[in-house]
């Protein structure tokens, strides 16, 4: 129950703090993206996504904040084992789970719907 | 289509109608609340693959295809930018919002052809978002071989 109650407080404060991003700036919501995962990304660097996961669960996981930990990650495992190469082979290690998942269901998607008029 | 040649005003207004109405307080209550719920919905279908017996890991990546596919399926439906409508944010940054953003284009361009209509507008926020995602990840873990 503790960590549905965390997922929802924290995952929500993320959303509420990129409704403010797009409300008090010009950006659109593809500059928010990409600021979100550039975040996720240095988090994960100074360590601190692992312990906000433990913190958060959910609400950590399923912002796309995550898809930069997950990068990141890949590279830092990758690195510490097999060094410069790692920085490479890293990158899609775990992250390429969700970068085929979502072209692939993109694509069947886009080809049965048509845009609503 | 519309003609070009629109009045700011007129331009304004219709771009208002994309975005959620509303004061910047209502905004951020809205997009707390969904992006929220998203969240409580995405630990829901985590814990009950962990509980089915799936590794943590395996059950991420399982959640995360299982969100990208309802994202992807309520865009196709039309029900997504409803949601969006009134949950901004709360709806562009949970991964759900990720699946939005590659189906819409991809599906909007569909009329362009599957190459260079769908195939290359599926990319059109997912690159950048995958570029700069890419890159970070690469400094981050020069810095890390510079420094340990």
């Amino acid at each position: 129950m503790y960590l549905y109650i965390m997922a929802f407080l924290v995952g929500g404060l993320i959303c509420g703090l990129g409704q403010i991003f797009l409300d008090f700036t010009k950006y659109t919501p593809a500059h928010l993206l990409v600021i979100v995962v550039v975040i996720g990304s240095i988090l994960t660097g100074l360590g601190l996504y692992e312990p906000l996961v433990e913190f958060a669960g959910a609400g950590v996981t399923v912002p796309v904040m995550n898809f930069g930990n997950i990068l990141t990650q890949g590279v830092l495992v990758e690195t510490k084992r097999g060094g410069f190469l790692g920085l490479f082979s890293g990158i899609l290690e775990i992250g390429g789970t969700g970068v085929a998942a979502a072209i692939l269901i993109g694509f069947i998607m886009a080809a049965i719907f048509r845009p609503k008029e | 289509m519309g003609k070009i040649d629109k009045t700011q005003e007129e331009y304004q207004k219709l771009i208002k109608k994309h975005q959620p109405q509303g004061s910047p307080i209502r905004n951020f209550f809205a997009a707390y609340l969904v992006g929220g719920l998203i969240c409580v919905f995405g630990q829901f279908v985590l814990n009950t693959l962990q509980g089915a017996g799936l590794s943590m890991a395996d059950a991420s990546a399982y959640n995360t295809i299982i969100l990208l596919f309802i994202g992807g399926l309520l865009t196709g439906l039309g029900v997504y930018d409803e949601i969006a409508q009134f949950a901004g944010a709360g709806s562009i940054v949970p991964i759900t919002g990720f699946a939005n953003a590659i189906v819409s284009p991809a599906m909007e361009y569909r009329q362009d052809g599957y190459i260079l209509g769908l195939g290359a507008n599926i990319y059109s926020i997912a690159g950048p978002v995958l570029t700069y995602g890419m890159l970070t990840a690469f400094l981050i873990g020069v810095i890390k071989l510079l420094i340990f």
